[in-house]
């Protein structure tokens, strides 16, 4: 998500100094003063109680993008100089790409029902008379929750004749469609790799920043010192991430050092074809439905939660393995690095065999900035003709589907029953079960994200904005 | 009457830095003050590499310097200049 807080814009201040100081091949040396910069003695916007626990903080944000998970943490002690000496030695950077910052998470309530000083200590007390769990007693008058016995109905709220009883959410909770970020003993919040399908919303929801990413910025600095050729594979969404054309983006990726820029889209047209191939396969087949399979947060979701989903599930790869596929035949030994809108992309960029990195369109922006790389008509790069306009529309919600159905055989294109997921949720959840049983179309198309790739949870532009640039090109 | 030029940088620093939320100033206009105002794209306006000027993003509404903008923050300087 783009959205403007302070966190973000707080995690790219640092992106860009981490930036600079790769660029000039001095990080090691000057790392560990970037949170004394940022939060300089007497410094007094601080984001939390003081510049202490502020760079503290930094100094875990800055393992994330050194590429360390904040559990990967052995001494307190551990300098960010010293990760960065780790970090040029390791091989490669870890599977699981987000962690919590547990410090940083501000452990929220417990229990979600809270009973405010509006409480007027009533001689009705429906709130008590009707909680099952004898979970509330009064203190002086007021109403109190007794945390040990609340099981968070809710009835309480529902009761109060004066509204004395409020629900907090706990944010990161809350945005997880799949229940995968729990509270500890200690009340701190824990991400379970077995249940997360890395859409990236707590990145986004947590109001402490609690939630970090691990970067291969470190990777993609040692892979530009190699003799080996560097090769971006650019996802579609890109073209709405700057205010300026899709050829001049992919001449400034180029001026990042990259040997070769190659469109995502390139590989969206064999998913295109082949996802068509398979639609009139499976229908010839007798198979109900068939789903899109190119959102992996999409695809681990079927996988890991809805079972009954899966079979119904595309065997066509996602435009980036084609993509890497077509990029590693041309480059054999290069460094290919996808550059996409989403963690959900970094854990499947993990397992293609022909993706080596991945850098996030947040990273990507903040390269620009840090290496002062500007777009300029000049430097632009000249657009693939041979690309499909539909492939470039995959990065907005109906793209894949409006790219799948134009490609389908004739005796195909009036049998195409087109349902699109835009976003998961809870209920899309529902509904994709619900899909399993009966499903009232024939092709489903899911996108994690609401409104596409577009609005991926590391993106930079306004999604609005970037699916009109979008859309604009996939014509 | 001349129109009141809002010039919004769409330089990267200040695009990733929120200034691509200020793309959609326009949307946000209020129709008494949409025909009085123009709205235009500038390359960077150089204030990023100036000591003390204050935060990315940057918009100049008619000669004044907007810090930090943002929509409600640049739309509230709009209707101050012309109210």
């Amino acid at each position: 998500m783009a959205v403007t807080n302070n966190t973000m814009i707080l995690r790219r201040e640092l992106l860009t100094r981490i930036i600079k100081l790769l660029h000039n091949n001095t990080l090691e040396e000057n790392i560990d003063r970037i949170p004394y910069e940022m939060r300089p003695k007497g410094y007094e916007e601080v984001s939390r109680c003081c510049v202490y626990k502020d760079r503290a903080m930094l100094k875990y944000r800055a393992m994330g993008v050194l590429g360390f998970g904040i559990d990967e943490e052995e001494d307190e002690m551990t300098s960010l100089a010293d990760y960065t000496r780790m970090a040029f030695d390791r091989d490669h950077v870890s599977e699981n790409p987000l962690s919590v910052m547990t410090d940083a998470c501000s452990a929220c309530v417990k229990v979600n029902y809270v009973v405010t000083n509006m409480c007027r200590g009533c001689v009705a007390r429906p709130c008590e008379v009707n909680c099952n769990k004898g979970a509330i007693h009064f203190v002086n008058g007021q109403a109190q929750i007794d945390s040990a016995k609340c099981v968070n109905c809710g009835l309480c709220m529902k009761n109060c004749p004066f509204h004395a009883i409020i629900y907090i959410p706990v944010p990161c909770e809350e945005s997880c469609p799949v229940g995968a970020i729990s509270k500890d003993d200690t009340g701190r919040e824990h991400i379970d790799p077995e249940k997360c399908i890395y859409c990236g919303r707590c990145l986004s929801a947590c109001p402490f920043g609690a939630v970090v990413e691990k970067s291969h910025l470190v990777e993609l600095f040692k892979a530009f010192k190699s003799p080996k050729p560097v090769v971006a594979l650019v996802a579609p969404a890109v073209a709405g991430q700057f205010k300026t054309s899709l050829g001049n983006i992919m001449g400034a990726v180029k001026k990042l050092g990259f040997d070769d820029v190659i469109e995502v889209a390139k590989g969206a047209d064999v998913t295109t074809k082949n996802e068509a191939a398979e639609f009139a396969e499976k229908m010839e087949e007798g198979q109900a439905f068939m789903t899109t399979s190119c959102c992996p947060s999409y695809y681990m979701l079927a996988h890991k939660h809805i079972p009954e989903v899966a079979p119904f599930v595309s065997h066509t790869r996602s435009p980036m393995y084609y993509a890497a596929e077509i990029a590693r035949k041309q480059y054999p030994d290069a460094t290919i690095v996808f550059v996409g809108p989403c963690v959900a992309k970094r854990k499947e960029a993990y397992y293609d065999p022909n993706v080596d990195l991945m850098l996030s369109f947040e990273e990507l922006g903040t390269m620009f900035v840090a290496m002062g790389v500007d777009f300029a008509d000049d430097t632009a790069v000249a657009l693939d003709s041979d690309i499909m306009p539909s492939s470039r529309g995959y990065a907005a919600t109906e793209g894949v589907m409006g790219a799948v159905a134009s490609a389908l055989p004739d005796s195909f294109k009036d049998r195409i029953k087109p349902i699109v997921i835009n976003g998961i949720d809870k209920q899309a959840i529902k509904d994709l079960r619900g899909y399993a049983k009966s499903c009232p179309g024939n092709m489903v198309e899911v996108m994690a994200c609401e409104g596409g790739c577009v609005n991926g949870c590391n993106v930079i532009a306004n999604p609005k904005v970037a699916t009109r640039q979008v859309k604009d090109l996939a014509k | 009457m001349e129109k009141l030029t809002v010039r919004i940088c769409t330089g990267t620093l200040c695009y990733i830095m929120g200034g691509a939320e200020l793309q959609l100033l326009g949307d946000y206009l209020p129709e008494s003050l949409a025909d009085k105002v123009e709205i235009r794209g500038a390359t960077c306006l150089d204030f990023c590499n100036q000591e003390g000027q204050g935060k990315a993003p940057f918009v100049l509404v008619g000669e004044e310097l907007v810090t930090g903008a943002t929509v409600a923050k640049v739309v509230e300087v709009i209707k101050q200049k012309l109210g």
